[in-house]
């Protein structure tokens, strides 16, 4: 039986226009969405790290999870809850971030990338998917980071208030945060705007579980398709939309390239493309869904993935000032230092042994 | 009897997987505390010819499974 899920298509569909028109009106090219992006954008323009190109207050993370949380609060599904081992989920969401850096975007990104014709992406989706594929022999043997518990609505609330309140003191003092003057950090859509859709399309990711690395574990694990076609849907979407726009000069809508060279913020160093993302499939299964799942269950009052979501800005903050993320626009060779190598392959010995410690400890004869 | 509550997805999915593996019940009850996990659950069950029928109790759901 194949069922079509539509809303999960219409919110892959919603994603891919969000994007198309966040680019269109000032994100960076194939960066519309970018949830390790933006993320590291935000660690940035707090002072966390100073790589001075990738610093402002990304309207597009709060918008994510207040829509999400307004869909949740509506629907009846916001809970706080928390629990599931904080500690592991922080060093995940940290290494997931690491890895994406290093391929310079999260699975999303690497959805867009592919669609505006970027080949880098489509390395990358390799490495991707061989990631997911090990976490989910690790979660078929039992895997789990254990049960979590009803907390009180606080601890549901941390996250939005917090984004809530960086959003607000960023508009009224903008004087305090730090903000590109070049390069991505400085490209961006007007933060109104690009809050209301993000907004829109947290409340539909709420709705649809819509998820980039989900789609692909559950095809793996059960045979259940439901979560790709949104995946596919975002695809289709990106090429569609820059075949159609990308030639009208919109902001930095970029035409649909085919290629590896001469990609928006990209670089082609493939083996560490590869391994990047094949790390951060496999960190996202062990959390239970990419980063902007993260950001959606945050939105639910999910406090484990509010840690996760943390681990990530203090990933992207590792990032930046230990020089471990990719360097756009290098010749592949220098594109990603000998730090990052050591430290993604480092990352690996760290998901391995996450992965085996959190198996069940009594086997069945 | 699989008691999946505090579990995020997929975990309560494989956690029937399993049980449905190891001893192929034809009735088995799952109890789950998000509604996604109920609509995942459902898939895989009735994907692997189970009939579901859920109450909800209190955070809780009750899920029983037939063959």
């Amino acid at each position: 039986m194949k069922k079509v899920n539509w809303m999960v298509v219409l919110s892959g569909v919603a994603v891919g226009i969000a994007a198309l028109a966040l680019s269109a009106l000032g994100n960076p090219a194939n960066m519309g969405f970018c949830i390790a992006c933006f993320e590291r954008d935000i660690a940035g323009t707090l002072g966390l790290h100073s790589a001075a190109v990738v610093q402002y207050m990304r309207p597009e993370i709060i918008g994510l999870v207040l829509g999400a949380m307004i869909m949740a609060l509506v629907k009846g599904e916001f809970r706080a809850k928390g629990g599931s081992s904080p500690a592991t989920r922080f060093l995940l969401g940290a290494l997931v971030m690491i890895g994406a850096l290093v391929f310079l975007g999260c699975p999303l990104r690497m959805m867009l990338r592919l669609g505006g014709g970027d080949l880098n992406a489509l390395v990358a989706l390799l490495g991707f998917v061989l990631g997911i594929f090990v976490g989910t022999l690790f979660l078929k043997r039992g895997f789990s980071l254990k049960r979590s518990y009803t907390l009180g609505t606080a601890e549901g609330a941390v996250l939005p208030v917090l984004l809530i309140v960086a959003g607000v003191a960023f508009l009224l003092f903008p004087a305090l945060f730090k903000v590109s003057e070049k390069g991505p950090g400085s490209m961006h859509a007007p933060f109104i705007v690009a809050l209301l859709i993000a907004m829109a399309v947290g409340a539909f990711a709420q709705r649809s579980r819509l998820c980039m690395v989900g789609g692909l574990r559950d095809a793996m694990m059960f045979k259940d398709f439901k979560l790709l076609y949104g995946f596919v849907a975002i695809l289709i979407v990106t090429i569609l939309g820059k075949l159609a726009l990308g030639g009208l000069k919109m902001g930095n809508l970029t035409p649909f390239k085919l290629g590896f060279t001469e990609q928006p913020v990209a670089h082609s160093a493939h083996v560490w493309n590869f391994l990047g993302m094949a790390l951060a499939g496999w960190g996202s299964v062990l959390l239970g869904g990419c980063p902007l799942r993260q950001l959606i269950l945050a939105g639910e009052g999910n406090g484990d993935s509010a840690v996760a979501v943390f681990g990530m800005i203090a990933g992207a903050a590792i990032s930046h000032n230990f020089g471990l993320a990719g360097a756009a626009g290098k010749p592949a060779a220098e594109a990603v230092s000998l730090n990052a190598k050591v430290v993604i392959l480092s990352g690996f010995v760290i998901l391995l042994i996450i992965s085996l410690v959190n198996l069940p400890k009594e086997k069945k004869a | 009897m699989v008691d999946a509550r505090g579990y995020s997805c997929p975990i309560p999915v494989v956690m029937v997987q399993r049980a449905v593996k190891a001893e192929n019940p034809q009735n088995l009850t799952v109890l789950v505390d998000e509604q996604v996990c109920v609509e995942n659950v459902t898939r895989f069950a009735k994907a692997s010819g189970y009939s579901v029928t859920v109450t909800r109790d209190g955070d809780d759901y009750r899920m029983e499974l037939k063959k």
